[in-house]
């Protein structure tokens, strides 16, 4: 199921039909509101890979894991910390609709950060099911298929990247010599948080007009 | 050449016999034999500075001495010529390598394009480049100039490569700059002994062996984005990268001039250049002008795209856009 839908978005980014891009700009909200911040294994980065097109490689999107795993204060035997699923305390719990901003949060959830205009946490959680997501319609989505619940709300980006303008990628750019590796929206963005962050530039060419003479050219 | 021996006779005794130079057949006075010492003094120097045509210098041994043009090159001498190379890299560098040959794929023509809107000014690209062409490690030499520019304006004459801040600045956009494989290429022009020409896929390419080093095409380049070896090249063995082609990422010798070549080696294999992958925001788009399905003329339909520098006529194979 999980790898049927995946298999059907490569064709459609390969084929740049606009079908996909319909469907994932019909509406509704956009954020990808995990339990918490400080999830056990990151969600993201295992490849996965996609359809073989006749005569072509194929395009590898790299998908998260799985749901996020929450960290709590308690050991285990061998002294690492345990991890408990979302649905460990949210199955037990009535979900709260009026959570829309971080004040609201506490517990597990307390000290997150949130940017993401004015969508609620069950905007993209689900209600029903705490270890995956849901669209706009209110049908459920994996957390491996993020992909789809982003390209609701960001149409354009979702039409660049379909056609590898947006987000790079790696391996080959003729597809009929070796295959590509594109990322994950939240491989680049925090869903929580999803602006590009600011970096630090860590390499600079020296320029010979600026610097101390090296040699007496 | 054959007047090299008359300027040392005396002015003087030319007066009675057929001077060979009517400037000989005159009076001694101050003014000929004046002239006579310039002329004299005019032909020494060019004797010498011919001079160096008849030795061979001595770091460039016979065979690099006689080694033709690339494009005169059999397979046969192109097999030799790139052995010795891996030698002298092995002796140099210490470092084992492979010199290609990659020849442009037919019906390709490529094309890049950098989304001014994602650049963030992080110059990982620039980092890329060095590793991947085997950059001279001692001044950080790269292929790429990543401009850091005030919003509103597109002067490159007042764009900074040394901005050295948390980027990216709220009132700055990124620039990068690099060859723009022209298809009308000023540098390919100015070049004197074509050691520099644009290849069928649309790259300009430099035989570093056969250049001369004149920096000429340095000069007629209006996006800065020719380098010169001033400095014989350094690099770590373990930091050479061993996948080299001769026209791309060998080591360039001290003296030549060198260039961004779309690191042909790896594009006309089919992947990705290396500042490409290396882009960690996705502003760079690279493909086949020619395939009308490629990424890069999906920019070009869909994006307002610019080049820079339109007006100077070089028509760039390298676009840039907002979005």
């Amino acid at each position: 199921m999980m790898a049927g839908s995946r298999v059907l978005f490569v064709l459609l980014s390969l084929f740049a039909v606009g079908a996909g891009v319909t469907a994932a700009m019909q509406l509704g909200d956009d954020a990808q509101s995990s339990t918490t911040e400080q999830s056990a294994d990151k969600p993201v980065s295992r490849p996965v890979p996609a359809a073989p097109i006749a005569g072509k490689f194929s395009v590898t999107i790299r998908k998260p894991s799985g749901p996020p795993r929450v960290v709590t204060t308690l050991k285990d035997v061998h002294g690492s910390s345990v991890t408990v699923a979302c649905s460990t305390c949210h199955t037990t719990r009535p979900p709260n609709h009026q959570n829309k901003t971080v004040k609201t949060l506490d517990e597990f959830h307390s000290g997150m950060a949130f940017s993401h205009g004015t969508v609620s946490c069950l905007s993209c959680h689900n209600p029903n099911d705490y270890d995956s997501l849901q669209l706009a319609d209110g049908s459920r989505v994996d957390f491996t298929d993020v992909i789809t619940l982003c390209g609701q709300c960001h149409g354009p980006q979702m039409k660049d990247y379909e056609h590898g303008v947006h987000g790079g990628l790696n391996g080959y750019w003729d597809l009929t010599r070796g295959p590509q590796q594109k990322n994950n929206c939240v491989d680049c963005h925090n869903p929580h948080a999803p602006q590009f962050p600011k970096m630090q530039p860590t390499f600079k060419p020296k320029d010979r007009f600026l610097e101390k003479a090296r040699s007496e050219h | 050449m054959t007047t090299d021996k008359t300027p040392v006779q005396e002015p003087h005794h030319s007066q009675h016999q057929k001077p060979l130079l009517p400037i000989l057949d005159q009076p001694s006075t101050r003014r000929t034999i004046l002239k006579t010492a310039g002329a004299a003094l005019g032909l020494a120097a060019f004797g010498e500075a011919l001079s160096p045509l008849l030795v061979i210098p001595e770091n460039v041994s016979v065979d690099e001495f006689l080694q033709q043009h690339y494009k005169e090159l059999s397979d046969d001498d192109k097999k030799k010529v790139f052995a010795r190379l891996e030698a002298e890299t092995k002796e140099q560098f210490g470092a084992d390598v492979t010199i290609t040959d990659a020849r442009p794929i037919p019906g390709v023509r490529f094309g890049y394009a950098i989304n001014v809107s994602k650049c963030n000014g992080n110059g990982k690209c620039m980092e890329a480049c060095n590793k991947e062409n085997n950059h001279h490690r001692g001044v950080d030499q790269s292929y790429i100039r990543v401009l850091e520019m005030t919003k509103g304006s597109m002067d490159m004459e007042h764009g900074s490569t040394t901005f050295d801040h948390t980027v990216p600045q709220e009132d700055k956009f990124y620039l990068p700059v690099q060859c723009q494989q022209c298809d009308n290429p000023p540098c390919v022009s100015a070049c004197p002994i074509e050691a520099t020409w644009k290849e069928d896929d649309g790259i300009v390419v430099v035989d570093y062996n056969w250049c001369i080093g004149c920096r000429y095409c340095e000069a007629a380049c209006p996006y800065h984005a020719r380098r010169f070896n001033w400095e014989p090249p350094e690099i770590p063995a373990e930091d050479v990268n061993p996948n080299q082609g001769y026209l791309s990422n060998r080591i360039r010798p001290q003296g030549a001039m060198e260039k961004c070549h779309f690191c042909l080696h790896r594009t006309r294999e089919g992947r990705a250049p290396a500042c490409q992958e290396a882009c960690p925001t996705g502003a760079r788009i690279f493909g086949d002008l020619n395939d009308p399905e490629s990424d890069i003329n999906y920019v070009l339909k869909n994006k307002r795209v610019f080049v820079l520098k339109e007006e100077l006529g070089t028509k760039p194979s390298f676009f840039y856009f907002f979005d």
